[in-house]
């Protein structure tokens, strides 16, 4: 039948495997193979950020990289945040401001969040604006998305190591 | 010494939500991400018509393929309709109304067979005339769209109160105009989705979207031939809804009749195009409007006419003018009042309900109207409103009893905390400088429901609730939660009468089969219906507890409390006994054993509309003001919001977190329909199904928020709150229009205001008044 390809990637500080297929994108991999389903198909075309990932340490939309670009990459999604040190600050953040309504945004701001700070512990408000132009959000108007940003670089700072 | 627990309030705090961890750490799993053992997938092929019969649909190839399941057509259908007057069957036999119309739907293994299975269905169309206007619509000879309904009228509504002839008679100035607001859609993230399951004794499953549980299994049942009680109804999580849940679109019965057919769970999903082209939208609508008033600026009548685009069915859309009369009526005090609006088939698509109903267009044409009379009458904008403003215990021409509302309170604070007025006057001084970035004030406020509104017999909600031996306690409301908040709040009150932590309480909802009646999530109705169940019922459990505790303790009921999980004297905190001790006490207590389970059913005391549209249709009211300071760029017409100012009577805070996200996510959504967003509908097809082509808000373009809440303490809402997540989406749009004028003496009346439509607007202007400068000029 179809054309499939081996690959190998760290997925969430884990090495796996997996055969995909030649059209296959990298958010329908993680739903189909990991069952990881944190990652959203909200326009399957690189407009509103909902499927954001980090790979290699730059948020990419994974409804448009193909799976197949994983292979041998360092990949990060939502669920890989929390681990047994506790969830991470912009998690935390988020759920302290009220950033979160229906929460379908969530994790592509979140991971577009991870970025940005992981960029630039120190970012500004008008930064973190810029910075998830990409990603859109009906619920909230933005404003407490922006005031978990910030309320996360505070936590990180605090926080040791 | 005994401890000592202080009495405190959760009121009013600022709480996290319930659901924003799962969230956050994504172990929510969305409808989208549902599956089922054995779960087939479902595609329905559309039309490229808009108006044409069906000579034949040929779904042999489909049906041949491998790893298709089952093809229907309308012959495979039930004949039960669905929408607001049943005039929609989800699969289209005959002939096709608009560029939705749903010919023939595929299950399969995977979407991809889905997909091949439709590209091989072979329909032949006779195209018919078509018509996307309404005032063509009405005309003779119009092409008609529903043979039941020969003269295109979907529905119409009509009031009258007092005598618009006289009043014009005794007025001052009369003003006029038409404003025409136009097709946008809810975009909501998580698209459109329906899972279906039938057990061997036909009753079926469905996940849904729906934001109105209940009644949708009556709405449902006759499109699959079914009894409402064998439809069980499921909502999980889900990505935003807005109102565009508030109707059954042919979706869910085409896939529940698949999962019928195959004995199997069929799940369907749109793609985002598909949720640009066949969802809902908010009703476009042509208002005109004649006003008058006094000199001194007095308003003596309204007039007002509207028709409405009904597309090619009837959802909840062509309903928006049981909204819009409201505001019409009863927005500010005017003591004569004619309405009337026509919802008219057409060929374009058709709207549903969309959060602000219809108040978004009135409110639009209502409070553009009314700074036009402000200038008339030669008054500021806040002395106008002030002048005219609605004022407690009002009773409007419809019968609505405002209660405590502060109308003029709202208005005041938005204004003086804008520093309105001097920034006005300035702005418009500066009108005739010849700079190409000018600065604009502008102010709108509006009238809502805020205690529910009673569309049905019942606006009422039903709340059970059970104590543990370990003193945790289980809510089972019949409201939906989607993402809004309500849990959170529901369990504020909870916790407020039971004396117990958030964290001890678990909010169950969203299934049919469990949960006890309520009339959905639409009307801002939430907080105040089910939250006045929830402190009901568990005042219910309260009392039930302390009367056990006053018995044991020989303490007087009356001088007993419940705090922080403690029975303690109400008097002076002094601890009796941990409250899980109680329970246990009165759990194993032989014959006289209790277990804690209450149950509540919330009937707010307002009534239907009668026939001619009177009668107090919500058990509270409230109004908002909204102030914008905007810059335009005269040369490339684009208009930059700076800061708005919100003013909004809420009745009283509840969760202070959760009330700013309603009101900062409502302002957002009407700044996309003041300014950007905007569903070309083109011939009656959908031109932009895109986020590309659609803009949507992104944070770069969100203004500076400046919130109040006025605390007007409700008589009946619960805690004194009232309902509040429709006026922020209503309000801001004429607001932005309003301070486009002082900014540079444009008005736009059709929303939304493009950078292309305002350049064009100012180039035009400053041709007329250069062709006027020169026609002087000649003359002298």
């Amino acid at each position: 039948m179809s054309l499939k390809i081996e690959i190998s990637l760290v997925l969430n500080e884990t090495k796996v495997e997996a055969s995909v297929g030649v059209t296959e994108s990298a958010l329908e991999l993680l739903r189909r193979e990991f069952d990881l389903c944190g990652a959203k198909l909200a326009c399957g075309e690189g407009e509103c950020g909902a499927c954001t990932i980090i790979v290699d340490g730059r948020s990419r939309n994974s409804c448009l990289t193909p799976a197949v670009d994983l292979d041998g990459r360092d990949v990060m999604t939502v669920e890989g945040l929390w681990t047994e040190k506790g969830v991470d600050a912009v998690q935390q953040a988020f759920i302290n401001e009220g950033a979160v309504q229906c929460g379908y945004c969530t994790p592509g701001m979140i991971m577009q969040a991870r970025y940005l700070l992981n960029r630039n512990p120190d970012i500004s408000e008008a930064e973190i604006i810029r910075g998830l132009e990409g990603n859109v959000c009906r619920c909230t108007g933005y404003k407490k998305i922006i005031a978990a940003v910030k309320g996360a670089s505070r936590i990180q700072e605090g926080s040791p190591g | 010494m005994n401890k000592v627990i202080e009495k405190t309030t959760i009121i009013g705090k600022r709480v996290t939500k319930l659901d924003a961890p799962d969230k956050a750490t994504a172990r929510t799993r969305y409808i989208n991400d549902l599956v089922l053992p054995r779960m087939l997938y479902a595609k329905i092929l559309r039309t490229d018509r808009v108006h044409a019969k069906i000579l034949s649909i040929d779904t042999s190839g489909a049906r041949a393929l491998a790893g298709v399941h089952a093809v229907i057509t309308a012959s495979d259908a039930p004949d039960g309709k669905i929408g607001v007057l049943r005039d929609n069957p989800p699969l289209k036999g005959d002939k096709v109304r608009c560029i939705r119309d749903e010919i023939a739907a595929v299950a399969a293994d995977t979407e991809e067979i889905c997909d091949a299975a439709l590209r091989l269905i072979k329909v032949e169309y006779e195209d018919l005339p078509t018509v996307f206007d309404c005032t063509e619509a009405l005309s003779e000879g119009a092409p008609i769209i529903d043979e039941d309904r020969p003269d295109n009228i979907a529905m119409q509504q009509y009031f009258e109160h007092g005598d618009i002839g006289s009043a014009e008679d005794d007025s001052d100035f009369v003003v006029e105009g038409e404003y025409n607001v136009h097709y946008v859609t809810h975009c909501n993230m998580g698209v459109s989705c329906s899972l279906a399951d039938y057990d061997m004794d036909g009753r079926v499953t469905i996940y849904t979207q729906t934001q109105y549980p209940f009644n949708v299994k009556m709405d449902i049942a006759p499109s699959l031939g079914a009894h409402p009680g064998d439809v069980r109804i499921i909502q999980p999580p889900i990505g935003g809804a807005f109102g565009s849940k508030l109707d059954v679109y042919p979706y869910e019965p085409i896939c529940a009749i698949l999962a019928k057919k195959t004995r199997r769970p069929v799940k369907l999903i749109f793609s985002r195009e598909e949720e640009f082209v066949a969802s809902p939208t908010r009703q476009p609508v042509e208002f005109n409007i004649r006003a008058g008033m006094k000199k001194d600026g007095t308003l003596t009548f309204r007039d007002v006419d509207c028709l409405l685009n009904n597309g090619g069915y009837t959802s909840w859309g062509a309903t928006t003018p049981y909204v819009s009369m409201r505001t019409v009526t009863s927005h500010y005090t005017v003591p004569n009042v004619r309405y009337r609006a026509r919802a008219v088939y057409t060929n374009n698509p058709f709207a549903g309900s969309f959060r602000g109903y219809g108040n978004v267009q009135a409110t639009w044409a209502i409070e553009t109207h009314m700074d036009r009379m402000a200038e008339v009458a030669g008054l500021d904008p806040i002395a106008f409103r002030i002048k005219n403003a609605n004022y407690p215990g009002e009773i409007t021409p419809q019968a609505a009893n405002l209660g405590r509302v502060d109308h003029v309170g709202c208005i005041l604070q938005a204004a003086d905390k804008s520093d309105f007025l001097d920034k006005w006057h300035d702005c418009k001084a500066r009108q005739a400088e010849n700079t190409r970035y000018k600065r604009g004030i502008g102010i709108a406020t509006s009238l809502h429901n805020a205690g529910g509104a009673k569309i049905h017999k019942s606006d009422g909600c039903g709340t059970m609730l059970k104590m543990d031996d370990y003193a945790r306690v289980t809510v089972i409301t019949g409201a939906s939660e989607i993402g809004q908040g309500s849990d959170t709040v529901i369990a504020q009150f909870v916790a407020e009468e039971l004396g117990v932590p958030m964290r001890d309480i678990t909010i169950i909802n969203n299934d049919s089969a469990t949960s006890p009646w309520d009339v959905g999530v639409h009307a801002s109705r939430t907080t105040y219906i089910a939250g006045n169940s929830a402190k009901r019922v568990a005042r219910k459990a309260r009392e039930r507890i302390l009367r056990a505790a006053a018995s044991y303790s020989n303490v007087m009921m009356e001088n007993l409390d419940l705090r922080a999980g403690y029975v303690v004297q109400a008097d002076d905190g002094v601890v009796i006994m941990p409250l899980d001790k109680i329970l246990r006490q009165m759990h194993f207590a032989g014959e006289d054993a209790e277990l804690v389970m209450e149950t509540d059913y919330y009937e707010p005391p307002s009534e239907p509309e009668d026939e001619n549209h009177v009668g107090d249709m919500s058990a509270a009211y409230s109004h908002a003001a909204h102030v914008a300071e905007i810059v335009v760029d005269t040369k490339l017409g684009t208009i930059k919001v700076e800061k708005v100012w919100s003013a909004q009577d809420v009745g009283r805070v509840v969760n202070l977190t959760g009330l700013e996200g309603q009101i900062e996510g409502g302002i957002a959504f009407g700044l996309g329909y003041a300014l950007s967003e905007d569903l070309k509908i083109v011939e009656g097809k959908v031109a932009n199904p895109s986020f590309r082509d659609y803009h949507v808000m992104t944070a770069p373009q969100i203004p500076e928020f400046d919130l109040t809440f006025l605390e007007t303490d409700d008589g009946e809402g619960p805690a004194g709150a009232k309902g509040i997540a429709e006026l922020p989406t209503i309000v801001i749009a004429p607001a932005i229009g309003n301070a486009l004028y002082n900014a540079t003496g444009i008005r736009i009346h059709h929303p939304p205001m493009t950078p292309e439509k305002v350049a064009r607007a100012i180039a035009e202007s400053n041709a007329a008044q250069d062709n006027a400068k020169g026609r002087t000029d000649e003359r002298g």
